[in-house]
């Protein structure tokens, strides 16, 4: 929620944010930076088996109620791409 | 009778739990329940003084689990309500006196005194409050709308479902509507979002509590007081009535869609 008077963000809406990340670091007992290397160890397994384009993969952690889940959106590049490719 | 055994608990430490255990207490014994509290906090006692009761004591819980006395003598007998009682802490042990096989058992012979057994865990999620959850039949976690407070029950009710204690019920305590009405504090909807678990009770931040605790005169004795009245819906809801939410959102809807949902 934005003050308009003010241009300054309400103080609530900050505090849920920061704890929406934090308590995901919390509950999977992963910091932003085992994350990250989590992240590099899948793109570089996935890349064995297919071609991916690095700049377009997306790999989030999510919470739904109390229960965390990875998600991730790899789009596969298409045949004729990989055909040039080759 | 058999007694179900409530511990309240909450990870950080001054959000409330001593000042809900007592006022919880009072109401579920109003209502004609005969209720025994046992302070958790071996070396901290506080419960004590929150009921007014700090007079009376003679022997406490470490006396009672080392055999120097028996369960009834430690129980003390509010000077308001017949069919209350408190289990002191001891002063002057720490919390290696007592194990949780000691709680259990404790519990165990407790169980067929009363209808009811509120155990105040002391704050952090080291052995006092792996005391105070052993026996536990159900686990009430007390937080404020602050981002420590809220992180830190959400380490407590993490552990409550490894050790498969949960789901706990949530007390949101000293919410200050207007400041949630300006957008900075955190709303009873964000905090339930957050942490994911049921709400059993909001308590309005009330200048009444510390006036009570002043005195040993806890809140939930006063008819008018907003805090007295959140307490004591919160002793209904436990006893299984379904009491509607002090609406302390006006206009947002939050208490008429959280009533609708349930």
């Amino acid at each position: 929620m934005f003050n308009f008077l003010t241009r300054k963000r309400r103080s609530a809406e900050s505090a849920k944010e920061r704890l929406q990340l934090v308590l995901i670091h919390d509950r999977t007992d992963l910091t932003p930076a085992e994350l990250d290397a989590l992240k590099d160890d899948l793109l570089e397994t996935i890349s064995r088996h297919v071609d991916i384009d690095p700049a377009s993969v997306r790999i989030d952690l999510r919470s739904e109620g109390r229960a965390q889940r990875l998600l991730a959106d790899i789009p596969i590049k298409s045949m004729g791409r990989r055909a040039k490719k080759k | 009778m058999t007694a179900q055994v409530v511990t309240i608990a909450s990870g950080k430490g001054g959000v409330g739990k001593t000042t809900a255990v007592a006022n919880i207490a009072i109401a579920l014994a109003s209502g004609g329940a005969k209720v025994a509290c046992i302070d958790g906090d071996i070396g901290l006692r506080n419960l004590d003084v929150v009921m007014g009761l700090e007079n009376r004591i003679v022997y406490d819980l470490v006396d009672v689990i080392e055999g120097r006395c028996r369960l009834r003598q430690a129980m003390i007998r509010d000077k308001r309500l017949p069919d209350l009682y408190l289990i002191p802490a001891a002063q002057t042990r720490d919390k290696s006196a007592v194990s949780p096989s000691d709680m259990i058992r404790l519990c165990k012979e407790l169980r067929n005194e009363v209808d009811w057994i509120l155990i105040d865990s002391p704050a952090g999620i080291e052995r006092g409050f792996k005391n105070s959850i052993a026996a536990a039949d159900r686990v009430l976690i007390v937080t404020n709308p602050e981002v420590s407070a809220v992180r830190d029950a959400d380490r407590v009710i993490g552990i409550l479902e490894a050790e498969e204690k949960g789901p706990p019920a949530l007390i949101l305590n000293r919410l200050n509507p207007a400041m949630v009405k300006q957008h900075d504090m955190l709303s009873a909807e964000d905090v339930l979002d957050l942490l994911a678990i049921r709400l059993i009770g909001v308590v309005p931040e009330d200048e009444g509590v510390i006036v009570g605790t002043n005195r040993g005169n806890p809140v939930a004795l006063e008819p008018k007081s907003r805090a007295g009245q959140a307490f004591r819906n919160i002793a209904r809801r436990l006893n299984g009535e379904e009491v509607p939410f002090i609406d302390l959102e006006a206009g947002t809807g939050f208490w008429s869609r959280l009533l609708g949902r349930k």
